[in-house]
């Protein structure tokens, strides 16, 4: 204990502010998650699924909260733009950890699909906000939910399709323009709730920058209700720079016959930490896990996942991969949970790492638990070094040894960029990967203010 | 072309080239043999630059230019090829990107702008021909999955796109079927001009019998212990390496 009493003192201060800036649907679970906070604390090294990461030590420096939610000034439209080009999508900005309303029209969206702010609609979610991220399990959901003010909801209504991918940008911005004073670095928590009934479909890519060369440090929840039949895809990518930490706690809930893709993205960090807890609730459901991490420098990245098979016939594939260079640290920890007669459950998962440096570390934990007896569960690791036969193979056809290197690193990570739904997503990653690898890819490129 | 002389080089401390001179002139095809382990990759994989070997003494230029101070890369550039007796699978790299790569780094080094996409794609075409290589393995992953043959046919395929000064073929034969063994062969022949030159490593004359060299050359224990014609080659078919170990003074 002792990085948590500066979140429970700025509680206790500020508690009435918190709730007259937030919606109530919101505000019910608050005191709540509070005590559940004050009980857990941060999760330690010890607990099994944060053992890679220090949260405490992440959560120690003082960061500012904008809890009178002030405005700050910026037009994200100006300050971003995101090229991913042939990509059209409805484009949402969320500034820190605020839906960024504007006048622009999304006319574009089919009859009862939602995309907006959760203030706006208390109904909806009150029924579903906080089921999933249960505050008692995990200290950091806890201090989410304490603190979150506003969040996203995205709502798509039974046997509604929505085509058009939804793009969210998650804008990190400290400093508003024409500063005259020192901010403080800016602590934020985003919440998001993504609701599909039966039969619906959607696409939505949330893209994390920053704006600021400030210190960041985002908490995020995002739970999502897959309903029977229905289809998500939904791609987490982070762009943002080495003063960034990013906490990330995803929840999903799979019904009968449903689809799901998640893709987890860190193209540029600090220090990056994806949880993902998917839960087959009925049965003929199916997902697709992939992760794509390029690390160097000192940047941190580790993925934890937890799927539980909780029903007979669910397809789980998981496959992530690593490629790490100078003394970067990447993790995952991976944990497939078939219980008692969910029988017929097919399940891989794969995590492969390239280490560049003898400085780099890979943490890999691939872990099955069965308690059904009919199953088809595989689950596999390696970590290990770029071929030099195939390096000098090549540098005997005239390829410099820096492109040889840079070839076979874009193949490995083109493996898992290549099972990606989203065409121009993945044509823009190939870009993307193949700039970082080449080190011209500083920080965001999308951003104009990074520049 | 190539001038060696007075070459040492070992593989962590063995040492297993103890001084090789061997001079080799435009035009010329050398072919060596010699019995297993006698250092025959391993003379090869040193021309090249492999990084698992070290050079302990002696010297080898290649068309008046200090071989051994050169990265491998810069001696392909220079115009050094190496049929690899063990082509390397690569997962991921297709044929064409890979090619691209070779070709138009050699091209940087030269001075000259890269191929566009239409000119390389007619270079591939036209290449693939000299070996009776299937298009569709342009876009598969270099070597990967790729037969014996076809992978000994890559090999003389890249040798045809990078059009090298001197190339050594390093048992480009070994596990080759009748058929294919000739189409490589006449790979090599249609490639060979006045100003190239080839090094053919192998352990039979019936390679030999195809691209016919003007010298052979016999390797053992690290030395080339004996330099004959084409007839040489044939006396080791019919009798072994026993005569020569004897002629040196070895049981």
């Amino acid at each position: 204990m002792g990085s948590e009493q500066q979140y429970i003192d700025l509680y206790k201060e500020a508690r009435e502010m918190i709730f007259s800036h937030a919606p109530e649907p919101m505000n019910v679970v608050r005191d709540e998650a509070f005590e559940h906070f004050v009980s857990s604390g941060f999760p330690t090294r010890k607990v099994e699924r944060y053992k890679y990461t220090d949260i405490q030590k992440l959560f120690e420096p003082n960061f500012g909260v904008n809890i009178n939610r002030l405005q700050i000034p910026v037009d994200p439209y100006e300050t971003f733009r995101c090229d991913v080009p042939n990509l059209s999508t409805s484009l949402y900005f969320v500034v820190n950890d605020m839906f960024y309303h504007d006048e622009k029209p999304k006319g574009h969206l089919p009859e009862g699909v939602i995309v907006g702010s959760m203030r706006d609609y208390p109904e909806l979610v009150s029924k579903y906000y906080a089921k999933q991220a249960k505050t008692s399990e995990d200290g950091i959901t806890a201090l989410n939910t304490m603190l979150a003010q506003d969040g996203m909801l995205i709502y798509v209504p039974k046997n509604v399709k929505v085509d058009r991918a939804i793009q969210v940008i998650n804008i990190l911005k400290a400093t508003p323009q024409n500063a005259q004073r020192v901010v403080p670095d800016l602590m934020v928590n985003r919440r998001v709730l993504i609701i599909l009934e039966t039969n619906a479909e959607i696409k939505i890519l949330f893209c994390d920058h920053a704006a600021d060369d400030r210190n960041f440090l985002a908490t995020q929840v995002i739970e999502a209700y897959v309903g029977e039949n229905a289809s998500l895809d939904l791609y987490c990518m982070e762009e943002t720079h080495h003063k960034n930490v990013r906490v990330s706690n995803v929840y999903i809930d799979q019904q009968a016959n449903s689809r799901v893709n998640h893709n987890v993205i860190t193209l540029h960090n600090g220090v990056t930490r994806n949880k993902l807890d998917l839960t087959f609730n009925g049965e003929g459901a199916e997902c697709q896990c992939y992760g794509c991490v390029i690390a160097d420098k000192q940047q941190h990245v580790d993925n934890n996942t937890l799927i539980v098979h909780k029903v007979p016939h669910c397809t789980s594939t998981e496959l992530y991969k690593y490629v790490l260079d100078d003394k970067a640290t990447g993790a995952f920890a991976g944990r497939v949970l078939v219980e008692h007669g969910a029988q017929q459950t097919a399940s891989q998962m794969t995590n492969q790492n390239l280490t560049a440096t003898k400085e780099a570390r890979m943490y890999t934990q691939p872990m099955l638990e069965i308690y059904a007896d009919d199953v088809k569960c595989a689950h596999g690791s390696t970590v290990g070094q770029l071929n030099d036969a195939a390096l000098f193979y090549m540098r005997q056809r005239g390829i410099p040894l820096k492109e040889a290197k840079l070839l076979l690193q874009n193949a490995f990570i083109n493996e898992v960029i290549d099972h990606m739904q989203l065409e121009p997503l993945r044509d823009r990653l190939h870009y993307l990967v193949e700039k970082r690898f080449r080190g011209e890819l500083n920080k965001c490129t999308g951003c104009k203010l990074c520049k | 072309m190539l001038e060696v002389r007075n070459l040492h080089a070992k593989i962590g401390d063995k040492e297993i080239l103890k001084g090789i001179d061997l001079v080799i002139n435009d035009g010329e095809t050398h072919a060596i043999m010699g019995p297993n382990g006698s250092g025959k990759s391993t003379l090869s994989a040193v021309l090249v630059g492999n990084p698992l070997y070290e050079v302990t003494e002696g010297e080898a230029f290649f068309n008046g230019k200090n071989l051994l101070d050169m990265k491998p890369e810069d001696r392909a550039h220079e115009g050094l090829f190496l049929s690899f007796q063990y082509p390397v699978e690569i997962p991921g790299v297709s044929m064409n990107n890979f090619m691209k790569a070779a070709i138009n780094e050699k091209r940087k080094y030269q001075g000259l702008e890269p191929l566009n996409a239409a000119e390389f794609l007619k270079l591939m075409r036209e290449k693939r021909k000299v070996v009776e290589l299937d298009s569709k393995l342009a876009n598969r992953s270099v070597n990967e999955g790729f037969s014996g043959g076809e992978k000994k046919r890559n090999e003389i395929f890249q040798m045809a796109m990078l059009e090298p000064k001197l190339s050594i073929l390093d048992e480009t034969d070994s596990g080759l079927d009748v058929d294919a063994m000739r189409i490589v062969a006449e790979g090599v022949n249609k490639l060979q001009t006045p100003e190239t030159s080839c090094i053919v490593i192998t352990h039979y004359d019936r390679l030999l019998e195809m691209i016919k060299p003007q010298f052979v050359h016999v390797l053992y224990k690290g030395k080339i212990v004996k330099t004959g014609g084409p007839e040489l080659a044939q006396q080791i078919q019919e009798h072994g390496y026993d005569w020569i170990k004897e002629e040196i003074g070895e049981e």
